[in-house]
C-alpha cells in the first residue's frame, strides 16, 4: 500500500490529538515529539502502535528510538508502507 | 478396557477474596533520591504515588496467612473443607518444598493437595483457570488461590527502571462450585520470543559456583519497560476481547474490569482499545499499590468491592500478563457479599 506524506502526516495528527490530547493545529513536520508536544516515550509507544495499525506497517524498537520529529515518523513510514 | 471418569461437570465460582498489604506505605518521596527521579516523573509514567513494602523480617507465607484466613472467613468455609492450594508466586525464596505448603502447614490445612507456579504477573488469571478447572471436573470442592508476593526482596533499589514499580502484598480467593458458570473460560498463552523482555538474574548456581552478589549481582528483576508496554498494550487488548467473547456477553455487560496492575497507562490504553463504556468500573488500586506482580488482581479486586460494594456478585474482565511473556484473562462473576 503506498501512501503519500500528506496522508501519513493527516494520520499521524489524528492518532497524536487521541494519546496526548493536544491540540492538531500545533502538529506539524518539524516539532519534536517530545520537547514540543510533550510525548513522552511511553505515549511515543502508543502513537507507533495505533501508526502501525493504520498503515499496516512494522516500526521496529530501534526505529522509534531515532523517531524525535514528526517528520522522522512520517517519512519512515512513507517509505515503509512501498 | 475403557477408562471411566464418574464427574459430571460442576459450575464454579470466586466464593471470596481477601487481602493482605503491608503497615509501612512507602511514597515516591522515600525513593527516589537512589534513582534521581521524581515524584512527579513517576507519576506521570506509571499512575504510582505510594506502595505497600513488607517489613524485613515480614514473610511472604506471614503475609499470606492473613490473606488467605480472610478469604476462608468470608466464604463461610473451615480448613478442612479446602481440597487444594494454588500459589502464584515468583518470590518465594525457597525451590522447595513450596510456598503453598507452608501456607497449608501454617492455617492447618494439613492434607490439602498443595503446590506453587510460577507465571509472574499473569500467575493468578493462570490459577483461577486451573482451580475453576480442578472445581469443574470435581477433582476438588473447594481451592484457595494465592496471588502473593515480596518483590521488596528482588527489587534493586536503585535500579531507575523498576526500583519505583515493583512492591509487596497478597490476595487470597476461594474458589468453589456454583449453580451457573461464575468462571468463565480462561483465554491463556505466551509469547516466547519476548522471553528476555523482564528476567530475573543471576542463576542461583552461580553462587554454587563460588561466585559472590558482589561479582555477578543478585537474582533482582529487570524489565525493558518500554518492550513491555508496548507488547501489553498491543497484544492484551485481543486477549480481553476474547476473554469477553467466550463468557458470551458484550463489553456492555460488564460492570468491572480488573486488570494487573503493571502501569496505569497500560490500563488507560486497555480501556480504550477494548472500547469499554464508561459504565465499567476500572481498578486503579496501582496508585498506592504499586506492581505486586501475582497479587495485583486479588488485591485490586478487594479494594473494588470495599469501594462500590454495590459490584459484589457483577461481572468483571481479568487479565494477567507479564514475564515469560505469558497472558491469562477470563470473565468472572466477583464474590458475593460475605455473609
Amino acid at each position: 500500500m503506498s501512501v503519500t506524506q500528506a496522508e501519513v502526516l493527516a494520520g499521524i495528527k489524528e492518532i497524536v490529538v487521541e494519546v496526548a490530547g493536544i491540540d492538531p493545529t500545533t502538529i506539524e513536520m518539524e516539532k519534536r515529539f517530545n520537547e514540543d508536544l510533550e510525548v513522552d516515550s511511553l505515549s511515543m509507544v502508543e502513537v507507533i502502535v495505533a501508526a502501525e495499525e493504520k498503515f499496516s506497517v512494522k516500526i521496529p524498537d530501534d526505529e522509534v528510538t531515532k523517531m524525535a520529529t514528526v517528520a522522522d515518523a512520517v517519512n519512515f513510514i512513507v517509505a515503509a508502507a512501498k | 478396557m475403557t477408562l471411566i471418569n464418574n464427574t459430571i461437570t460442576q459450575n464454579s465460582r470466586i466464593l471470596s477474596v481477601g487481602a493482605y498489604r503491608p503497615a509501612r506505605v512507602v511514597p515516591n518521596s522515600e525513593i527516589v533520591d537512589l534513582i534521581e527521579s521524581s515524584d512527579e516523573w513517576i507519576q506521570q509514567r506509571t499512575g504510582i504515588a505510594s506502595r505497600h513494602i513488607a517489613g524485613v523480617d515480614e514473610s511472604l507465607i506471614e503475609m499470606s496467612v492473613k490473606a488467605a484466613e480472610i478469604a476462608i472467613k468470608r466464604a463461610g468455609i473451615g480448613i478442612d473443607q479446602i481440597d487444594a492450594i494454588i500459589f502464584a508466586t515468583i518470590s518465594y525464596p525457597f525451590q522447595a518444598p513450596s510456598a503453598a505448603t507452608e501456607l497449608a502447614a501454617r492455617i492447618g490445612a494439613n492434607t490439602a493437595a498443595a503446590f506453587d507456579i510460577s507465571a509472574a504477573c499473569a500467575g493468578f488469571s493462570y490459577a483461577v483457570g486451573m482451580a475453576s478447572d480442578f472445581v469443574r471436573n470435581r477433582t476438588a470442592k473447594y481451592v484457595l488461590v494465592i496471588g502473593g508476593e515480596k518483590l521488596s526482596d528482588f527489587t534493586d533499589p536503585t535500579d531507575r527502571a523498576t526500583a519505583f514499580i515493583f512492591a509487596d502484598g497478597v490476595g487470597a480467593v476461594i474458589i468453589g462450585p456454583s449453580d451457573s458458570v461464575g468462571i468463565a473460560q480462561t483465554i491463556w498463552g505466551s509469547d516466547v520470543q519476548n522471553r528476555d523482555a523482564i528476567t530475573l538474574e543471576p542463576s542461583f548456581l552461580e553462587f554454587k559456583k563460588g561466585k559472590s552478589v558482589a561479582d555477578v549481582g543478585w537474582p533482582n528483576i529487570a524489565q525493558e519497560g518500554q518492550r513491555v508496554f508496548r507488547w501489553a498494550v498491543y497484544e492484551m487488548a485481543p486477549v480481553g476481547r476474547s476473554a469477553i467473547e467466550a463468557a458470551g456477553i458484550t463489553p456492555s455487560d460488564l460492570a468491572a474490569f480488573i486488570p494487573h496492575q503493571a502501569n496505569e497507562r497500560i490500563i488507560d490504553s486497555l480501556v480504550k482499545s477494548m472500547g469499554l463504556p464508561d459504565s465499567v468500573e476500572v481498578a486503579r488500586d496501582i496508585r498506592t499499590t504499586g506492581n505486586t506482580s501475582s497479587a495485583s488482581i486479588p488485591l485490586a479486586m478487594d479494594r473494588m468491592l470495599e469501594e462500590h460494594p454495590e459490584l459484589h456478585g457483577k461481572n468483571a474482565l481479568l487479565i494477567g500478563f507479564g514475564a515469560g511473556l505469558v497472558f491469562a484473562a477470563q470473565v468472572v462473576e466477583l464474590p458475593p457479599k460475605p455473609q
